[in-house]
C-alpha cells in the first residue's frame, strides 16, 4: 500500500516522537519522585486520620478511619505541647540571632580585601559542612559542668551552669550550637547579595550627601530584602525540624525541656504509633507553611 | 589635605577593630574543632580530669586503633560512602536529564511537573518519613542499601539548578549538532553535559554533604550495625544506651573521623562551594 505522507500527519508524528523522547528524559525522576516523594506526602495526610500502627503494615484492612482523633491526641499530649513550645522558642531565638550575626559578619567581610575576606569566609563556613551528630557529641563534652566552655567563661568571671542538665539552660545551649553551625551558610548568601548591589547606587547616595549609616539603612538593607527573605525562610524551615541535636545531646530532656516536634514524631514512630506520628508531622508542616506566609508578607510590606 | 591619591591608605582604627572582632568570632567558631582534635588524642582519664587540660599530656592513638580494630568503623564508613556515592550519581543523572527536558523541550505534562515539583520543594522531610518507611517495609527493603538510598533520590533542588543553567545554552549549538546527525541522547551526553561542569560540580558537592551528614532516615531504616552509616553508628555508640556514653576520647576520635575528611575536602574545593552558593542563592 502506498504511503500518503500528508503534511499534518507527519507533523503530528514528529511531535509525538519528540514528546516520547522528552518523557524518556523525565521518566526516571518522575517515577522515583512520585513513588518516594508524592505518594508518601499524600498518604501521610491520609494516615493521620486513621489508627494505623506498626503491626498493621501488612494488612491495611485492619485500619479504621478515626477522624481528627490523632490530632486531638497530639495537641493534648503534654510532651508534644512541650515540643511545640521548644520548637517555636528555638526558632524565635535562633533565627533572628543567626540572621543578625550572619549579616554583621557579611558586612564586615565585604569591607575587607579579597584575600583576607576569603580567609575568614572559609573559617566561618567550616561548621556548615560538618555532620550535626559529630559536632553535637563534641559540644556535649564542651558543655559539661566544668568543661571547656565554663572554663573560658571563668576567665571573664562568669560562673556557668551545667548547661545541658539544667532545664532552664539546656534549650539555650542547643540553640547556641545551632547558631554556630548555621551562621556561615547565611553569611555566604548575604555576602553574595551584598556584592550584587551595583556600586553606582552607593556612589549616587554619596553624591547626594548620605553618610555611611544612612547608606546602610537606606540603600543596603532595602536592596538586600529579597536575600534576607530567602535566608529567613531557609533557616526557619531548617530550624523547625531540629532533631539531631536533642537526639544526641539530651534525648529531649531534662524534663522535656529540649524535646522537639521532630523528636516527638520519631518517638511515636519508634513506639509503632504511625498515625499519631503522621498527625504530629502534619502539625509541623502546617506551622512551617504559616511561618513562610507570614514572613513573605512581612517582607513584601517592607520592599 | 591635598587631592593626590596615595597608594597606601592611612592607618585606620576602624579596620583594626573589624579585624579584632572577626578574629574573636573566628576563634569561637574554630574552638569545637580544636577541642575535638585535641580530645581525640587524649586518654579518657585526661579528658575527665579537672581542671581541663588543653594540649594532650600523653598523646595517644589508642582511640583511633580502638575504632579500627575493636569497634569496626570500616563497615559504617563503607555504608556512608555507598549511600553518598549512589545518591550523588543518581541525583546528577536524574536532575540533568529532567532539567534538560524542562529547559529545552516542549511536551505534554511539562507544566504539571514544574508546578508539582516546585511546590513540594519546601515540604519538611519529616512529613514523608513514616509513609516512606511503610512503603520501604512493604517492598521488603528495610535494612537494605535500596531502602537506605531510594528516598534520597527525589531531591528537587538539582532539577531547577540544572534547568536554570541549561536555559542559557544557545539553541544554535544544538541545531548544529542535529545537522551533524547527532540524536537527542548523543547531543545530551556529548554536548550538553560537558557544558554543565560547573553546576554539576556544585550539585555534587551539596548532594554529597547532605547525604554524608543525613541522620534521621538512615537511623530508622537501618536495624543493625551491618547497615549503620557513620552518623548513626557514632550517635548510637555514644548514647547512654550504647554503653559508651562516658568514653569521651573514643567519641572525639569518632567525630574526628567523620568530620575531618569532609573538612579537608571542603578547604581544597572551597572555590566551588562559593561559586555554587552565588549560583543558587541569588537569582
Amino acid at each position: 500500500m502506498p504511503r500518503r505522507p500528508g503534511k499534518s500527519s507527519s507533523l503530528a508524528a514528529q511531535r509525538r516522537r519528540s514528546a516520547i523522547i522528552a518523557w524518556i528524559f523525565v521518566a526516571p525522576f518522575v517515577l522515583t519522585f512520585g513513588v518516594f516523594g508524592l505518594i508518601p506526602l499524600v498518604s501521610s495526610l491520609a494516615m493521620s486520620f486513621t489508627d494505623l500502627r506498626a503491626r498493621d503494615i501488612r494488612n491495611p484492612f485492619n485500619v479504621d478511619f478515626v477522624g481528627f482523633a490523632n490530632f486531638v491526641t497530639v495537641l493534648t499530649d503534654e510532651s508534644f505541647l512541650h515540643a511545640l513550645r521548644n520548637t517555636l522558642l528555638f526558632v524565635v531565638i535562633g533565627v533572628p540571632a543567626t540572621m543578625f550575626i550572619a549579616l554583621v559578619l557579611a558586612v564586615l567581610l565585604n569591607s575587607l580585601s579579597r584575600r583576607v575576606a576569603t580567609f575568614f569566609r572559609v573559617g566561618y563556613y567550616m561548621p556548615v559542612i560538618t555532620t550535626i551528630v559529630a559536632v553535637a557529641i563534641v559540644w556535649r563534652l564542651m558543655y559539661q559542668d566544668t568543661g571547656v566552655i565554663n572554663t573560658i567563661l571563668g576567665w571573664i568571671g562568669i560562673n556557668g551552669p551545667n548547661w545541658l542538665s539544667d532545664p532552664h539552660t539546656a534549650l539555650l545551649a542547643i540553640t547556641v550550637m545551632a547558631i554556630w553551625r548555621n551562621i556561615g551558610g547565611s553569611m555566604v548568601i548575604f555576602l553574595a547579595g551584598l556584592q550584587s548591589i551595583p556600586s553606582e547606587i552607593n556612589e549616587a547616595a554619596s553624591i547626594d550627601g548620605a553618610d555611611a549609616r544612612q547608606k546602610f539603612f537606606r540603600v543596603t538593607i532595602p536592596m538586600m530584602m529579597p536575600t534576607i527573605l530567602l535566608n529567613t525562610i531557609l533557616i526557619t524551615t531548617g530550624y523547625m525540624q531540629f532533631f539531631d541535636e536533642p537526639f544526641v545531646m539530651t534525648n529531649g530532656g531534662p524534663l522535656d525541656s529540649t524535646t522537639s516536634i521532630a523528636l516527638q514524631v520519631y518517638n511515636q514512630f519508634k513506639y509503632g504509633n504511625y498515625s499519631v506520628g503522621a498527625a504530629g508531622a502534619y502539625v509541623l508542616f502546617v506551622l512551617v507553611g504559616i511561618l513562610a506566609i507570614v514572613q513573605f508578607r512581612f517582607f513584601r510590606q517592607r520592599t | 589635605m591635598t587631592g593626590t591619591r596615595t597608594h597606601r591608605p592611612p592607618f585606620r582604627w576602624g579596620k583594626l577593630l573589624v579585624m579584632i572582632v572577626l578574629s574573636i568570632g573566628l576563634a569561637a567558631t574554630i574552638l569545637p574543632f580544636v577541642w575535638m582534635v585535641l580530645g581525640a588524642f587524649k586518654t579518657n582519664a585526661e579528658i575527665m580530669a579537672r581542671p581541663v587540660t588543653w594540649w594532650p599530656e600523653h598523646p595517644t592513638l589508642d582511640n583511633f586503633t580502638a575504632w579500627l580494630f575493636e569497634f569496626d568503623i570500616v563497615r559504617p564508613f563503607i555504608n556512608s560512602v555507598i549511600l553518598a556515592g549512589a545518591t550523588v550519581a543518581t541525583t546528577l543523572l536524574f536532575s540533568s536529564m529532567v532539567g534538560w527536558a524542562l529547559a529545552k523541550m516542549s511536551f505534554p505534562g511539562k507544566n504539571v511537573i514544574i508546578v508539582v515539583v516546585l511546590s513540594t520543594m519546601f515540604v519538611p522531610g519529616i512529613v514523608t518519613l513514616i509513609p516512606q518507611f511503610v512503603l520501604i517495609a512493604n517492598l521488603g527493603m528495610v535494612n537494605t542499601y535500596w531502602g537506605l538510598i531510594l528516598p534520597g533520590m527525589v531531591g528537587a533542588f538539582g532539577v531547577f539548578l540544572m534547568r536554570q543553567f541549561m536555559l542559557e545554552i544557545p539553541d544554535s549549538l544544538l541545531d548544529a549538532a542535529r545537522i551533524d546527525g547527532a540524536g537527542e541522547f548523543r547531543t545530551f551526553f556529548q554536548i550538553v553535559l560537558p557544558l554543565c561542569k560547573a553546576p554539576l560540580a556544585t550539585l555534587a558537592i551539596f548532594t554529597f554533604m547532605g547525604s554524608w551528614n543525613s541522620f534521621l532516615w538512615p537511623l530508622i531504616i537501618s536495624q543493625d550495625d551491618s547497615m549503620y552509616t557513620l552518623p548513626v553508628s557514632l550517635a548510637l555508640f555514644s548514647s547512654d544506651a550504647g554503653g559508651h556514653g562516658t568514653e569521651f576520647g573514643l567519641q572525639m576520635a569518632g567525630s574526628f573521623l567523620i568530620v575531618i575528611p569532609v573538612l579537608v575536602l571542603f578547604i581544597a574545593m572551597q572555590k566551588h562551594f562559593v561559586q555554587g552558593i552565588a549560583m543558587t542563592g541569588i537569582k
